[in-house]
């Protein structure tokens, strides 16, 4: 017995070494990143590279904001994101209330086709989806990121499968008493749903924030940037500004991680339930 | 209720899906008159090595990197399911690149792999090692770009796998324990077979996740050097909007759905014969 908890415990350290092995490879290329951008364009270059800054100067910032038009893209940015997250948990809590406690003629159907086409990837789709924005008026638009992209299925699916948790009975007492369908859905549902709501309301604003395909389709003008689309079209294959670049990527990355310090139980939670990456 | 969801649905995911069946059957250039062609895009596409190429790419990307953002993966979640101290640490050391967006994920590795600022072929220099680089390299760039897939799928991949850990009922554990099994003997008794589902799950998401890849490879490697990882998704957007020839496009992407549709439909097959074998 004494030998296999000895065996046991050379397992375990043994598991220690590879796992603090693999954090350090997982944290390598964004602990670069952002060391470097604190680097002065010589040190960027220099050979061999040094580890630490050898100022942290936060010049590679000053500039980007003081050259380009990065405040901008950082507002639109902010208003898409803010305006899209809203819409997506408004349409998503009522869709997915109503798959979840109502029956109606073709919901099963319904519910299919939203379902069927969390497999369908919006990458094929894109000359279509582009087509249908320009008919639309959405083109060169901030509402054709605020739109579109709201309404999407894992919402839908993740609203039903929370509302299905909770007790219809809650709805039939409050029948008897009296209220109509909508205080129920107002008084009783909505803030039974605040869990699932945030949780909604987080990956919403991560994809939306990181999103690089609806921007790509939707946006030309300059003006309309968002961040990721001013960060991939102002860093070509040739000639990059890498103090810009890396300066306006460590940036971006700075509410999400933000966000996943405040929110890391949920967003795991919620990835566990579906597991997407848009 | 669920109107105003699938009013926007209906317009921007159900219409260009129909849309875009039906001028792929015509010869079009995004403005002036559609001119229908019957099968002519499909045909074209049956004798077009620059499609059929693109795919083979795309599929070989896929069958390389699959094996190891499932298995590494696995492991996270087999070891921080465990009561292992620290395991919150690690668990948000190996999350949080799932949190970064495909452009800055392609800029960090361009960076730390690129040939005048890359770190990386610094130190391999420093042990002697041929350098690594995405720009020159056709090998180089193929397994940067496999690798950055890794580090930011790892993740989600693992959160998924440790769900299923957790569901698996603690009694097989504990009746295995009597018995002395020993930890790899319950890894692949135990853990393995009663994880399937998710399994399932994993290599449908990831596989589908692997052939739209765009965003993170246009950051990366812009499809180069050459068209070494000029990848599907690409390719159409690339004849759609540099060649102009929407309807050959559609075809194009209408075959890559139905193709990731049987890919999903069969591997939904096999995994009903796997359970069937099992009884």
């Amino acid at each position: 017995m004494t030998n296999k908890i000895k065996k046991r415990k050379k397992v375990s350290v043994f598991a220690y070494l590879v796992l603090i092995a693999f954090s350090v490879l997982f944290l390598f290329p964004i602990t670069w990143l952002i060391l470097s951008s604190f680097k002065g364009y010589i040190e960027l270059f220099k050979y061999p590279p040094t580890l630490l800054p050898e100022s942290f100067s936060p010049v590679n910032y000053i500039d980007a904001f003081e050259k380009g038009n990065w405040l901008r893209y950082f507002g639109n940015t902010t208003i898409v994101t803010v305006f899209s997250t809203i819409l997506c948990v408004s349409i998503s809590v009522m869709g997915g209330y109503a798959f979840a406690k109502y029956k109606f003629k073709g919901d099963n159907f319904l519910f299919l086709v939203f379902i069927s086409t969390l497999m369908l990837p919006l990458e094929v789709l894109m000359i279509p989806i582009f087509l249908v924005i320009k008919k639309v008026g959405f083109y060169d638009s901030l509402l054709g990121l605020i739109i579109p992209p709201a309404a999407t299925p894992f919402g839908i699916f993740l609203v039903r499968q929370y509302y299905l948790s909770v007790p219809s009975e809650y709805m039939d007492s409050a029948r008897i008493d009296g209220a109509s369908e909508f205080r129920i859905f107002r008084s009783i549902m909505l803030p039974a749903g605040k869990s699932v709501m945030s949780c909604l309301a987080i990956f919403s604003a991560l994809w939306r924030w990181n999103d690089y395909l609806w921007p790509l389709l939707v946006i030309r003008n300059t003006d309309k940037y968002t961040v990721q689309i001013a960060l991939s079209n102002f860093s070509g294959q040739y000639n990059v500004d890498w103090q810009t670049i890396l300066a306006m990527s460590v940036v971006t990355m700075v509410p999400m991680l933000i966000v996943f310090l405040i929110f890391q139980k949920q967003i795991i939670n919620g990835m566990s339930m579906a597991g997407l990456k848009e | 209720m669920v109107l105003p969801n699938f009013l926007i649905f209906l317009v921007f995911i159900i219409i260009p899906f129909f849309y875009g069946t039906i001028i792929s059957f015509a010869d079009w250039k995004g403005i002036g008159k559609i001119n229908f062609i019957g099968l002519g895009n499909y045909f074209e596409l049956f004798s077009d090595s620059g499609f059929w190429d693109s795919l083979l790419r795309t599929t070989k990307f896929a069958l390389c990197s699959l094996p190891f953002i499932i298995i590494l993966p696995l492991f996270f979640a087999v070891m921080l399911t465990k009561n292992l101290k620290g395991k919150y640490i690690f668990r948000t050391i190996f999350y949080w690149p799932s949190m970064i967006s495909y452009i800055v994920v392609g800029i960090a590795f361009r960076f730390i792999f690129g040939d005048s600022t890359g770190v990386i072929n610094y130190l391999l220099q420093l042990f002697g090692l041929p350098k690594f680089s995405v720009m020159t390299n056709t090998t180089g760039a193929f397994w940067i770009l496999i690798l950055a897939n890794l580090w930011f799928s790892t993740g989600s991949t693992m959160v998924i796998f440790m769900s299923g850990i957790t569901n698996i009922s603690p009694t097989y554990y504990e009746a295995a324990e009597v018995d002395g099994a020993t930890s790899r003997q319950q890894f692949f008794k135990i853990t393995l077979p009663l994880l399937k589902p998710t399994l399932f799950l994993v290599l449908i998401l990831s596989l589908i996740g692997l052939f739209k890849a765009y965003g993170m490879v246009m950051q990366l490697t812009s499809g180069g050097p050459g068209d070494a990882t000029k990848f599907v998704v690409q390719n159409i957007y690339d004849t759609a909007f540099k060649r102009f020839r929407l309807g050959y496009a559609s075809a194009q992407s209408l075959v890559t759905t139905l193709i990731l549709a049987i890919l999903t439909i069969l591997q939904f097959k096999a995994n009903k014969g796997g359970e069937v074998n099992d009884k």
